[in-house]
């Protein structure tokens, strides 16, 4: 896999996965989820 | 009156992106991706998630939540001249309905056609010869398909029992179950796929930016459309749904969640299905498989793939077809409670009465799907509901929400009870943004179908399952619109949580 094809998979996991993570970690210290 | 609640916030966010991810993000999304610029095609993806997606989330949980009602009843109690918009969108989730569980029916069957790898050789063939029986034209119906009818006939039932157990004993449950199941089995695929030897091409082909596809406008209301179609929006699931969120929840963290959770598991899927497409093209001497999306994809190619397996084939089998049928059974059943929602509303029958009238007459129509015309309507049907359905109730609810009401009313509902704030941004992608790439795309679809009609087929089928199907949930929609409430109280009456 060439260095571009490899980037744009961790950004697209990063975003969407990284992304969700921070929303729950905020409901959690937020209130019970 | 009471309204039922979600027993957890965890369980509200399982339901909605249950609900959300579906059929589409396992075969549309990579192909899309793919056709559009590959790893380039995230960042009008991703700007589209957070321009229109999440805005949109967010509109329609904080209407549900405010409302504590159904869709149709939700837009009576802003207006009762906008009721006909919560019907109409409570048909075309009928129609998708009445289709969307003769797929499930289909995965359940290669669920069982997989320990034996009964489709051949020729999986093409099997699929539309042996399986579907298809006909040579969506007119002759060729009969009932008995596996098909027997395998749509357990969808339904699964959903009549988590329907009929309630929201928190039954959708919020089996939701609990499907979730995790449905991540855990892609998991599994996805390692399986990218050990595979030829799968660094697959994934190259997936992601390998090309920047000049981001230049194409066309690239942009495509990934806007993908967005729309695949977060459930504008065919009042997410507005249901949100109307059993108890009194203080949180909407705009809820919407984050429920958006970026979706489109991770579309990535987690095309990393999956192109790892394996990487393989077929590496043990076939480079060659594309012939189709790459839809239902051809999933009961063609991946079978044909599944065969080429050096080990596991088996299991890998059953595990596809078993995450298509958790992803479809998650969705379905979310179309399906806007109905038993919205009857219950406003025939104030009892829900369990309505599960049972619904399931039984939705289970009858849908048996035109399991004929050996079926996929011929179904494909005719599903165009046409989601171009001029979907599309169009996006639309109209858009403008009529963000423009002829007063917006910052929801934002004043949400904001305080929300993790954190949107700000005025979130006024201006629902009432600018979403309203032009809508507008554009419903210009486009009318231009395409007007100048190529859909598919080659003739214009007959495309009148009685395409046009009249769409035109008739519209009209059916404002007659509904129109008629009395059993119980006139409900309009006025404050909600409280069981």
């Amino acid at each position: 896999m060439s260095g571009g094809a490899i980037a744009f998979m961790i950004f697209g996991i990063l975003l969407t996965w990284g992304g969700a993570a921070v929303c729950i970690s905020i409901a959690m210290r937020k209130r019970d989820v | 009156m009471k309204r039922e609640t979600w027993g957890s916030r965890a369980g509200f966010i399982m339901a909605a992106v249950g609900s959300a991810i579906g059929l589409g993000n396992i075969w549309r999304f990579p192909y899309m991706a793919f056709e559009n610029g590959g790893g380039a095609f995230l960042i009008p993806y991703f700007f589209a998630l957070v321009t229109a997606g999440i805005p949109i989330l967010i509109l329609e949980f904080s209407l549900g939540h405010k409302s504590k009602g159904s869709a149709p009843l939700t837009f009576a109690k802003l207006n009762k001249g906008w009721e006909w918009l919560g019907w109409w969108q409570v048909l075309i989730s009928f129609v998708i309905a009445v289709y969307y569980v003769v797929i499930i029916g289909w995965a359940i069957s290669y669920i069982g056609y997989s320990f034996t790898m009964a489709w051949g050789d020729d999986t093409t063939a099997f699929f539309v010869g042996d399986f579907l029986g298809l006909t040579d034209g969506p007119f002759q119906l060729g009969g009932f398909r008995g596996v098909i009818v027997a395998t749509t006939v357990v969808a339904w039932l699964i959903s009549f029992i988590v329907l009929y157990a309630g929201v928190k004993a039954g959708i919020e449950k089996a939701n609990k179950i499907f979730m995790p199941l449905l991540i855990v089995i892609l998991l599994i695929v996805m390692i399986r796929g990218i050990t595979l030897p030829g799968a660094g091409d697959g994934l190259e082909m997936l992601f390998k930016p090309d920047f000049s596809k981001i230049l194409d406008g066309r690239v942009w209301v495509a990934a806007y459309g993908q967005i729309f179609f695949t977060l459930s929006i504008a065919f009042a699931i997410m507005i249901t749904y949100s109307s059993y969120l108890p009194k203080k929840s949180d909407i705009v963290n809820n919407a984050f969640m429920t958006g970026l959770l979706n489109c991770g598991f579309s990535v987690l899927s095309g990393i999956a299905v192109f790892s394996i497409l990487g393989y077929m093209m590496h043990t076939g001497g480079g060659e594309l498989p012939d189709s790459l999306s839809g239902v051809f994809l999933a009961f063609a190619t991946i079978p044909q793939a599944i065969n080429q397996l050096p080990a596991l084939q088996v299991v890998i089998g059953v595990l596809f077809f078993l995450s298509l049928t958790f992803a479809g059974l998650s969705s379905f059943i979310s179309i399906n409670e806007v109905l038993v929602s919205s009857f219950t509303d406003k025939l104030n029958l009892p829900r369990r009465k309505v599960v049972l009238g619904y399931t039984i007459i939705a289970g009858i129509v849908s048996l035109i799907f399991t004929t050996g015309a079926g996929l011929y309507v179904l494909d005719i049907a599903d165009r046409f509901v989601n171009s001029f359905g979907v599309a169009m109730s996006g639309l109209v609810e858009v403008i009529i929400i963000g423009w002829m009401f007063k917006l910052v009313t929801l934002r004043e509902h949400f904001e305080p009870i929300s993790d954190f704030n949107v700000g005025k941004w979130w006024e201006f992608t629902v009432k600018i943004i979403t309203p032009v790439v809508l507008g554009i795309t419903a210009i486009q679809n009318f231009y395409q179908e007007f100048t190529t009609p859909y598919g080659g087929y003739g214009v007959g089928p495309l009148i009685a399952y395409g046009w009249a199907v769409a035109l008739g949930i519209l009209i059916i929609g404002i007659i509904l619109g129109k008629s009395k409430w059993k119980d006139a109280g409900i309009l006025e009456a404050t909600v409280e949580d069981e």
